[in-house]
């Protein structure tokens, strides 16, 4: 039985979804959520509570015990993209090939494989580097290229693992700046599962939050920013207004949801 | 080359010559003053003249020893990652095929080498399938574990982009599993050297031929000369292969990049 559906309709949609697993037992319970095609929305929850999950769920790495998950045919092999919480480049690979892997995995004949990797290097800025190999680059360099090669198969659909988590603050600002330009430029969903609250605030355009054990939503906040945001957003007062809303949310379950994920 | 000299210290090599040379005056002190009886142990003197005057023999038979330890080794390296892969595949193949290769960790080669001999005949063949049967176990243990321990995260990837088993295999489990792999191949360097010797015991010819000889003629300066060879090599095969590793494959040292 297959529960990931490809479907003409434009939106990612999580339907009633459950997720066991042996062990641990229900993660997720009887979630729901439609994410509309070219929105930034992060996923905000304590660690621990299944935020990867969805994402895996979403990529069609895990199947949900129960529920239908369904993602718009665009977003078939070539139109995914996916970055982890460290950059899990290949050591023997220099940075282009790196790059070039998901070209190669989805056999793109090998003159383009390169062109695009370059394309897609440059996009992050690091096209200068291509002949060096991982352990030579610093980690904010390596986390680049790793965005680059989730970007490499132009994916109509970007899965983010709190791509930032391990950078120092200087280096995180820095590249959040440059994945909202991406975002902007490509036109792209992208889903941004993080525990930062100010990550989410300044990047994305809706924060839905997440309560633990199971995974619930607990608060669904849009996030007025605007469209560009420039690095300086992050002291201005309307960046402290929203921030708010989703501290608020994160910290201050409702009652009833906090009862519900008693039971 | 400065990194490798910094990585064998000079320490590391002048403290056991020193020692090395010490024993040596030592034991030709004992035999000297019948302390120790010569039938018992050479002359280190005798040694040195047999090694000095018998060059071409121990020539000959380092070299035929040398190229039938690689060929097995060789062989190892080939048949033990295709094996380890080949376990990699599913549990069933693992649970079927694994005790089958725990036989070659447990044979006593000793054992088995009149038969090699009966199968492959008197000669270079039957000493390299002796080298090969000791030395592919642990090939196969490693390339298994460094296979088991491939990045999660990359199989996902992999995956994601719905790669083949084939291209998993080769573009990722095997390269990810390389380390360990080296490793795998220094041990069996040893034991492929061993398992050489053993091999001529039996069925002629090398050092392990010569010592066969020597023995029976109750020559044991060449005895010696031909054992000292023998372990001079293995540790050249294992110094050469340290070399390999630091400098071929110095990309691997921080595998979570």
């Amino acid at each position: 039985m297959n529960h990931l559906l490809s479907t003409e309709n434009t939106s990612i949609s999580l339907r009633q979804v459950s997720k066991d697993f042996k062990g641990s037992g229900r993660v997720i319970e009887n979630l729901s959520l439609e994410i509309p095609q070219g929105q930034f929305i992060s996923l905000l929850g304590p660690s621990g509570s299944g935020k990867t999950t969805i994402l895996k769920l979403i990529a069609g790495l895990e199947n949900p015990s129960s529920g239908v998950v369904q993602v718009p045919q665009n977003h078939n092999r070539f139109g995914r993209g996916y970055v982890f919480q460290e950059p899990h480049l290949m050591p023997w690979r220099t940075v282009l090939e790196n790059v070039a892997l998901p070209l190669e995995l989805l056999k793109v004949p090998s003159p383009e494989q390169k062109a695009k990797a370059l394309e897609s290097l440059e996009l992050v800025g690091l096209a200068q580097s291509q002949h060096l190999f991982p352990h030579e680059l610093s980690g904010g360099m390596r986390m680049r290229v790793s965005l680059a090669r989730a970007l490499v198969s132009k994916p109509q659909l970007l899965l983010l693992d709190e791509p930032f988590s391990a950078l120092d603050e200087p280096t995180r600002y820095h590249l959040a700046e440059e994945l909202r330009k991406i975002w902007i430029q490509k036109q792209m969903t992208i889903v941004f599962v993080t525990h930062s609250l100010s990550e989410a605030t300044y990047l994305t355009d809706r924060a839905v939050v997440f309560s633990k054990n199971p995974l619930r939503i607990t608060a669904d906040i849009p996030l007025n920013l605007g469209l560009e945001r420039p690095a300086s957003l992050r002291i201005a007062p309307e960046f402290g207004k929203q921030l708010t809303k989703v501290f608020n949310a994160f910290y201050h379950e409702p009652s009833t949801s906090q009862k519900a994920g008693l039971s | 080359m400065k990194k490798i000299a910094k990585e064998i210290p000079f320490q590391k090599i002048l403290a056991p010559l020193s020692l090395f040379v010490f024993l040596v005056l030592l034991l030709e002190y004992l035999i000297n003053h019948d302390i120790v009886q010569a039938y018992l142990l050479p002359r280190p003197s005798e040694v040195w003249w047999s090694l000095t005057h018998d060059t071409v023999e121990y020539f000959e038979a380092t070299q035929t020893t040398l190229i039938e330890a690689i060929a097995g080794l060789a062989l190892s390296v080939v048949v033990g990652i295709s094996f380890a892969a080949l376990l990699s595949v599913s549990k069933w193949v693992e649970a079927t095929l694994y005790p089958y290769a725990i036989f070659f960790q447990t044979v006593p080669l000793i054992s088995i080498a009149p038969v090699l001999v009966i199968w492959f005949g008197y000669g270079i063949p039957t000493v390299i399938i002796s080298a090969f049967i000791v030395s592919l176990f642990p090939i196969i243990i490693n390339t298994l574990a460094g296979i088991r321990a491939t990045d999660p995260a990359l199989q996902d990837l992999f995956s994601l982009y719905g790669s083949t088993r084939w291209q998993r295999l080769m573009k990722l489990r095997i390269p990810y599993a390389i380390p360990q792999i080296i490793s795998g191949v220094k041990i069996s360097s040893g034991l492929a050297m061993i398992g050489a010797i053993v091999g001529e015991f039996i069925a002629g010819g090398g050092l392990g031929g010569l010592i066969d000889v020597s023995r029976t003629q109750q020559r044991l300066d060449k005895v010696f000369s031909a054992v000292l060879i023998a372990s001079l090599l293995g540790i050249l095969m294992m110094l050469a292969l340290h070399i390999l590793t630091i400098t071929a494959f110095r990309r691997w040292r921080d595998l979570k990049a």
